[in-house]
C-alpha cells in the first residue's frame, strides 16, 4: 500500500527550480532513503511534504489526502513528523518539556481547562508525562529528562527530536539527516534504532549522507540532482546506475 | 508541600495583614502596585510566556474600564457584576485586531500594538459613539460593593485588588503549568520547531492574545471603581510602556518576577518621593544598569517542576 505520493512535485526560488517535477511513492512501512549530491533539493523536497513551503505545482498525496496548502500543524496531525537538518529544539526548555511538544496535537484541553484543572485535564497530563516518557525511554534518554535540551551532546540532540516526532504519534517519520554529526558508534545505535521505529509500523522518509547507513538501512533509494529525479530502485540497483555513479563522482572527461 | 507554594502562601499571609500596619496613603500606594500587578500579569502572558511584543495592553485595559464605567453610570447597574462583561468585550476587541497581525514578528508588531493604544486613546478622546465623554471621559462610577458590603476606603479597596490578584496568579500559575501554557513557551523559543511538532502557532498566539485581554478588561473595571472617573490619558501609550517594563524587568515569562517588578517599578518611586524630581533620575540609572548586567529579568523562570520520577523506575532508566 502506498502511505505517501509524491506527483510532479516543483518548487522555484526566484530564477532557481530547486525542485523539478519530482515524483515517487512510499510505501508504507517501508524505509526509504533521499539520496543526491549537496543542493540537490531534497531539503526542499522535505519542506514541501511538511508544509514548511508550498510547490508551485504538483500534489503530495499521504493517505488518499491531498496535503498542499495545508499549514505544517495540520500535516503534523494527520500523521507525519519531521525532525530538522539544523537541530530545531527548544533549547532553553528541558529534554521532557520537548518531548511534551510533540505529544500536544494528541491532546485536547485548553486555556479553560487548564485555569479549571478539570478531572480530563488532569488524566490527559499524566497519560503525556507517560507517553513522553515512554519515547525518551525509547530512544535512550529518559535519564536525561531533566537536563536542558542544549546541554545535550549534538547525537543526543538528535535522539531528541526523534523522541520529539516519534510522540506526534505518526505514521510516517522524515528525518533529515539523523546521523549527521553522529559519531561511528552513534550511527550503529542510530541504524538499530530506525529499524526499531519501522518495527513500531512507522514508515521512514531519510535524507542521509553516510551511504553505509543508507545502503544498510533503506528498502529503496531515491536519487536526486540538480532538483530532479534521476534514478530510484533498491539500494544495489542505485549502486549500480551509471547515472547516479555520474552524479556522485562526476564523468571521465576522455 | 512544594517551596514555590510555602512561599505563594507567606506572601499572601504578609499582604492579608499589611493593611494594619499602613496608613490610608500606602494602603493605596500598594493598591496600585495591584493594579499594576494584574495588568503586568495579564501582559506576562502574552508577552512573557509567548514571547509576542505587545507595547498597547494599555488599550485592552481602557475597553474594559470604559465598558464597565458606561453601562454603570447609563445603566446603573452594579460595577462587579459588569466585570465579566468588560472582560468579554475586551478579549472580543483583541480578537478582532489581533487576528490579522498575529503572523507579524518582534518589532512589526510591537509598532502595530503601538498604533492600536493611540487609536483607542484618540478615539475615546473624539467620543466616540457619542457615549465616552471625550477628553473628559466618565465620571459618577459607583464604588463597588461585595455581599452588600461597598468599599470605598484604601483598604477595603485592598482586599478587593488583591484578592482578585490572588485569584489571578493561581490561575495563571495553572495556566502556566499546562499544555497551553507549553505551547506558549514552544512558540517563544522557536516558532518553526513548534509548528513542525504540530502546534498551532497562530491559534495559540491569538488566544493569549485574548485571555491576557479579558484579564485587563476586568482589571480595568477595578479601577474605574476605584477612581470613579475615568478618562482617555490614563490609557496612555505611556502605561502601556510601564506595563512592558514590569514585565521585562521582573523576569519575562516568571509570575513572581512580575509581581516584584510591578513592587518596584510602582512602589520604589513612591519611596524615593524624598529625592524630588531627582527620584526618576536614580530610577531611570538603575534600570540601565539592570538591563546591562541582569537582562534576562529580577527573578527569570526557573525550571518546571515534573512528577515523572515513578515513570523512570517503571520505564528502566538507564
Amino acid at each position: 500500500m502506498t502511505l505517501l505520493s509524491i506527483d510532479n512535485l516543483s518548487k522555484s526560488f526566484g530564477g532557481l527550480m530547486a525542485v523539478n517535477e519530482v515524483s515517487f511513492d512510499v510505501e508504507a512501512g517501508s524505509i526509504v532513503g533521499l539520496i543526491g549530491p549537496n543542493g540537490a533539493g531534497k531539503t526542499t523536497v522535505f519542506n514541501l511534504i511538511t508544509g514548511n513551503y508550498q510547490p508551485n505545482t504538483g500534489t503530495v498525496l499521504f493517505d488518499g489526502q491531498n496535503l498542499v496548502g495545508l499549514p505544517t500543524h495540520t500535516i503534523v496531525e494527520k500523521g507525519i513528523a519531521r525532525t530538522f537538518q539544523t537541530i530545531r529544539l527548544f533549547q532553553n526548555m528541558s529534554v521532557l518539556e520537548n518531548v511534551l511538544a510533540g505529544g500536544h496535537c494528541r491532546m485536547h484541553s485548553g486555556s479553560l481547562a487548564a485555569m479549571l484543572r478539570t478531572p480530563a485535564q488532569r488524566r490527559e497530563e499524566k497519560e503525556a508525562m507517560r507517553q513522553s516518557m515512554a519515547e525518551l525511554d525509547f530512544v535512550g534518554l529518559a535519564h536525561e529528562w531533566q537536563n536542558k535540551a542544549k546541554n545535550l551532546s549534538y547525537g543526543n540532540q538528535r535522539l531528541l527530536e526523534i523522541a520529539r516526532a516519534l510522540a506526534t504519534q505518526p505514521k510516517l517519520i522524515v528525518l533529515d539527516e539523523p546521523a549527521g554529526g553522529m559519531n561511528d558508534q552513534e550511527t550503529h545505535d542510530l541504524i538499530r534504532l530506525i529499524r526499531l521505529i519501522q518495527d513500531r509500523g512507522i514508515t521512514v522518509l531519510l535524507i542521509e549522507h553516510d551511504m553505509g547507513l543508507v545502503m544498510r538501512v533503506c528498502s529503496s533509494l531515491v536519487v536526486l540532482e540538480h532538483g530532479a529525479k534521476i534514478a530510484s530502485g533498491t539500494p544495489a540497483e542505485i549502486q549500480a546506475n551509471p547515472r547516479v555513479i555520474e552524479a556522485y563522482l562526476g564523468v571521465d572527461s576522455e | 508541600m512544594k517551596s514555590s507554594t510555602i512561599y505563594y502562601l507567606a506572601f499572601a499571609a504578609a499582604m492579608a495583614v499589611c493593611p494594619l500596619f499602613l496608613n490610608a496613603y500606602w494602603t493605596d500606594v500598594f493598591n496600585n502596585v495591584g493594579l499594576y500587578a494584574i495588568l503586568a500579569l495579564s501582559l506576562n502572558v502574552i508577552l512573557g510566556h509567548c514571547g509576542l511584543f505587545h507595547m498597547g495592553h494599555a488599550a485592552f485595559y481602557a475597553i474594559g474600564a470604559y465598558t464597565a464605567a458606561i453601562i454603570n453610570t447609563s445603566y446603573g447597574i452594579p460595577i462587579l457584576w459588569v466585570m465579566p462583561l468588560a472582560g468579554i468585550l475586551a478579549g472580543i476587541f483583541a480578537m478582532i485586531v489581533a487576528r490579522p497581525i498575529i503572523h507579524l514578528r518582534g518589532d512589526y508588531l510591537l509598532i502595530v500594538t503601538i498604533g492600536i493604544v493611540e487609536i483607542v486613546r484618540i478615539a475615546l478622546i473624539n467620543n466616540v459613539f457619542d457615549i465616552t465623554g471625550g477628553a473628559n471621559g466618565i465620571f459618577g462610577i459607583s464604588r463597588p460593593s461585595v455581599f452588600g458590603y461597598k468599599i470605598s476606603k484604601p483598604d477595603q479597596f485592598f482586599y478587593l485588588i488583591w484578592g482578585f490578584a490572588a485569584v489571578t496568579i493561581f490561575l495563571l500559575l495553572r495556566l502556566e503549568h499546562s499544555r497551553f501554557g507549553r505551547a506558549l513557551m514552544y512558540i517563544k523559543e522557536d516558532e518553526v520547531a513548534a509548528g513542525g511538532s504540530g502546534i498551532n502557532v497562530a491559534h495559540h498566539k491569538l488566544v493569549a492574545f485574548i485571555i491576557g485581554a479579558v484579564w485587563a478588561g476586568m482589571c480595568g473595571t477595578i479601577y474605574a471603581s476605584k477612581m470613579t472617573i475615568i478618562a482617555p490619558e490614563s490609557f496612555s501609550f505611556a502605561e502601556s510602556v510601564v506595563l512592558f517594563t514590569i514585565v521585562i524587568l521582573g523576569g519575562s515569562g516568571s509570575i513572581p518576577g512580575v509581581i516584584l517588578g510591578s513592587f518596584l517599578l510602582v512602589g520604589l518611586p513612591e519611596v524615593f518621593r524624598g529625592l524630588a524630581e531627582y527620584r526618576m533620575l536614580v530610577f531611570g540609572a538603575a534600570m540601565v544598569l539592570m538591563m546591562i548586567f541582569r537582562n534576562q529579568g529580577l527573578l527569570p523562570p526557573g525550571p518546571k517542576n515534573y512528577n515523572v520520577a515513578d515513570l523512570l523506575q517503571a520505564g528502566g532508566g538507564k
